[in-house]
């Protein structure tokens, strides 16, 4: 088979893309398109050691099935969200949203 | 990594995998964006599919593409700045630093790449190549795993309560306000739908008549 380290090089690639799309994104939206991007990146690196390790042991899928909840909820928690600001201030920049700001 | 069957498989849907996500945080226009983001996905897919989870594959599918990556489309559809003047922040270049010189540390600790350069006990060297098969029934045997009281039964209840509880407090953060509820709208609509004021408009003149 492919050996290990190929699944957690590209899952390394994938999670490195992820997180310059959430430092360098201006669109709220694109920033949880680029978080989307890293939790699919870790949900890679949790089968390929389940594969690689103890295939009779299931939890490193059941783990990634909890990883598939958690984004579906935060995906739907940061759409509102963003929605929301978007009615309040006519725009999805993340820079214009600074209510909280010192 | 010699090259079979297998290695291209592998080789084709990482291409998608990565090819779809660098197009995801450099794209221009966010609509496009999202797209690429279901190809990115879709690549994933495949990767769980060649890793012997198909349960995992298809879920990514149905749940990834399908749901989540149609409601960030709903999304950016509602809220119309699809074609920034500029998508990128004036520290993207900060970022690109941050990100190159992460993705090269994690590279030299999972790839046995430092070992063979010489570098004593720097890389962790993943180098497993022939695991045992995946027994025949992992997906029962997972199924199992979730309502097993010993082993995942209570996470899988407080996922499902998170799950729940966040799709109500998205719900109640979009729901319209007060006055917009109270907007005349429906009002007009229905004496648009109904042309027929005319009977009301004869009554009253009796009853002013009448009056008189």
């Amino acid at each position: 088979m492919v050996p290990l380290y190929m699944y957690l090089l590209v899952s390394a690639a994938l999670f490195c893309i992820g997180l310059y799309g959430v430092l360098s994104r201006r669109n709220a939206i694109a920033i949880l398109m680029s978080i989307e991007l890293m939790l699919n990146a870790a949900n890679i690196n949790l089968v390929a050691f389940w594969r690689y390790g103890q295939p009779e042991n299931i939890s490193g899928q059941a783990f990634a099935a909890f990883v598939f909840v958690v984004a579906a909820a935060e995906v739907a928690v940061g759409l509102a969200l963003i929605i929301n600001i978007y009615r309040q201030r006519r725009s999805v920049v993340a820079d214009d949203v600074d209510l909280m700001k010192w | 990594m010699e090259l079979t069957v297998e290695s291209l498989v592998f080789l084709l849907f990482s291409l998608i995998t990565l090819g779809g996500g660098l197009l995801v945080v450099t794209t221009r226009n966010l609509f496009h964006g999202a797209l690429f983001l279901m190809l990115s996905l879709f690549g994933v897919a495949g990767l769980f599919a060649l890793l012997t989870a198909p349960f995992l594959a298809g879920i990514q599918v149905v749940v990834y593409i399908g749901a989540i990556a149609i409601l960030i489309i709903f999304a950016i559809m509602l809220t119309p700045q699809v074609t920034a003047t500029r998508p990128s922040n004036n520290q993207w270049i900060a970022a690109l630093v941050v990100a190159v010189v992460l993705f090269a540390l994690l590279a030299s600790i999972v790839t046995p790449l430092m070992d063979e350069l010489g570098v004593e006990g720097w890389g962790a060297s993943f180098t497993e190549t022939d695991p045992p098969p995946v027994p025949e029934d992992s997906i029962a045997d997972l199924g199992a795993a979730f309502v097993d009281p010993q082993r995942f039964m209570l996470p899988f209840e407080v996922a499902s309560i998170l799950l729940m509880a966040a799709l109500v407090g998205a719900v109640m953060m979009v729901r319209p306000s007060r006055e917009d509820d109270e907007a005349p709208a429906p009002v007009e609509a229905a004496e648009v739908a109904e042309p027929a004021p005319p009977r009301a408009d004869a009554v009253e003149p009796v009853l002013v008549e009448s009056q008189e």
